[in-house]
């Protein structure tokens, strides 16, 4: 017989004095000729910017191996980590310094925000998916919300928005559900 | 200030039935998705299924014990508050990250955001990290947190709380929560915690007092079991639900 799960609590307002660490961005090591830059906004469902925010990204190696270099706050910046924590600034910007995902094309992300009861689980592709069943499901509208936007100028940057309520005009971002408590 | 004002927070709490003026938080309207999440069962191998790995050197000497990170003693009731960090199935967490926040004795928190009318302690900054032991076990030496109030309606006081964040072997187990001391009158009363519809669920937040943890006339000790919730990856998929399935 299972046991019961701690439930979830919001995150509050004070989690940045705790949570965030330097170098907490860069799951590239210092330096690396393949780093790509993944950024975007966090907003809410009228478009306001969600300054208060914390996101977590885990992902695979660029051999498609499951990351291995000990990923906490005093990480020595020299090893692929596959875990970033990155908190939204004033404008609901955030961003990270990356290796593209082997195997999987999509980095985890759990995302935290004061307001938020619960954490909300999503996935970034950065890669061609595929025949990606969970996309392969979704309507395209909402298929195009876990796709992060490449620009061919600009080959090293990708940008992914997290919406985090949709209206008439604007696609709610998907959220996962991985059969735990939703 | 103004953005974090009554009117606002009002907005973030409804009434719930059971307990007379105590409402339920459900957090800021315009954050909340409107959809139901997705539901994705994941394949043996899947990146959710593993998780980072932490290690002796993202923690420091004093990282777990709050009342030694200034040059003085801190103000309040020294506490020890441990426990161990489980599986749904029972098994230890082993070597994972625990990190906590908390405010001073007077219920303020080292934040810029934090303005209200309460003491800043210069010995406590309210925050500690640690890793779990070989049996799951955290453990973490601090003071008693003090209450504060909070606008979202004329008795809303948060009871004595600790922030705890956690993690498992999968991505899947993340845990942010908050922990809660026993026989606090301000329970009942409290929205936060009256988020969680079941009374079960509530009482799990709850730590117990255990004398077996005090320190001899230095603290008094509450035990505080975590278990984590989510896919792990020996967790098998029902029968029933299609591999990845999304809708
Ligand atoms: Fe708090």
């Amino acid at each position: 017989m299972p046991l019961a799960p701690t439930p979830s609590q919001t995150i509050g307002p004070y989690f940045a004095m705790a949570l965030p660490f330097p170098g907490g961005a860069d799951l590239a090591p210092a330096g690396h000729p393949d780093a790509v830059t993944l950024h975007g906004y966090v907003l809410d469902g009228p478009g306001a910017p969600v300054p208060d925010a914390l996101l977590e990204f885990w992902q695979a190696a660029p051999d498609g191996s499951p990351a291995g270099a000990a990923a906490g706050p005093r990480r020595d910046g020299d090893a692929f980590t596959g875990f970033a924590r990155v908190s939204t600034g004033e404008d609901g910007h955030y961003a990270l310094r990356t290796l593209l995902p082997g195997g999987a094309p999509y980095l985890a992300l759990c995302l935290f925000a004061r307001g938020l009861p619960h954490h909300l689980f999503t996935r970034v592709y950065v890669r061609p998916p595929g025949d990606d069943p969970l996309l392969a499901a979704l309507p395209a509208e909402r298929r195009a919300t876990l796709l992060a936007a490449h620009d061919a100028a600009r080959p090293r940057s990708y940008r992914f928005d997290v919406r985090l309520q949709g209206d008439e005009h604007h696609a709610e971002t998907v959220f996962l559900h991985f059969g735990g408590a939703p | 200030m103004a953005a974090n004002g009554p009117a606002r927070e009002r907005r973030e709490t409804r009434r719930v039935d059971g307990f007379g003026e105590a409402p339920a938080y459900v957090g800021v309207v315009e954050r909340r998705p409107r959809q139901p999440p997705v539901p994705v069962v994941l394949a043996p191998g899947a990146v959710e299924l593993a998780g980072p790995l932490f290690g002796t050197r993202d923690v420091g000497p004093f990282d777990a014990d709050l009342t030694r990170q200034h040059p003085g003693e801190p103000l309040g009731e020294r506490i020890t508050v441990s426990g161990r960090v489980l599986d749904g199935r029972g098994r230890p967490v082993r070597g994972q990250l625990v990190e906590l926040w908390q405010a001073n004795a007077a219920g303020r928190y080292a934040h810029r955001l934090d303005d209200r009318r309460a003491p800043l302690d210069p010995n406590f900054t309210g925050t500690g990290r640690c890793l779990t032991d070989d049996s799951g076990r955290y453990r973490f030496t601090t003071i008693r947190p003090g209450a504060y109030p909070w606008a979202s309606h004329p008795h809303a006081w948060r009871p004595a709380h600790l922030h705890f964040s956690l993690f498992g072997t999968a991505f899947t187990q993340r845990l942010v929560t908050q922990m809660y001391f026993p026989n606090d009158p301000l329970l009942p009363y409290d929205a936060i915690r009256n988020a969680l519809p079941d009374p079960d669920a509530r009482r799990r937040l709850v730590a117990v007092y255990d004398p077996d943890l005090n320190e001899p006339e230095l603290s008094l000790g509450y035990h505080w079991d975590i278990v984590l919730d989510g896919p792990a990856a020996t967790w098998t998929a029902p029968a029933s639900v299609p591999a990845q399935g999304g809708r």
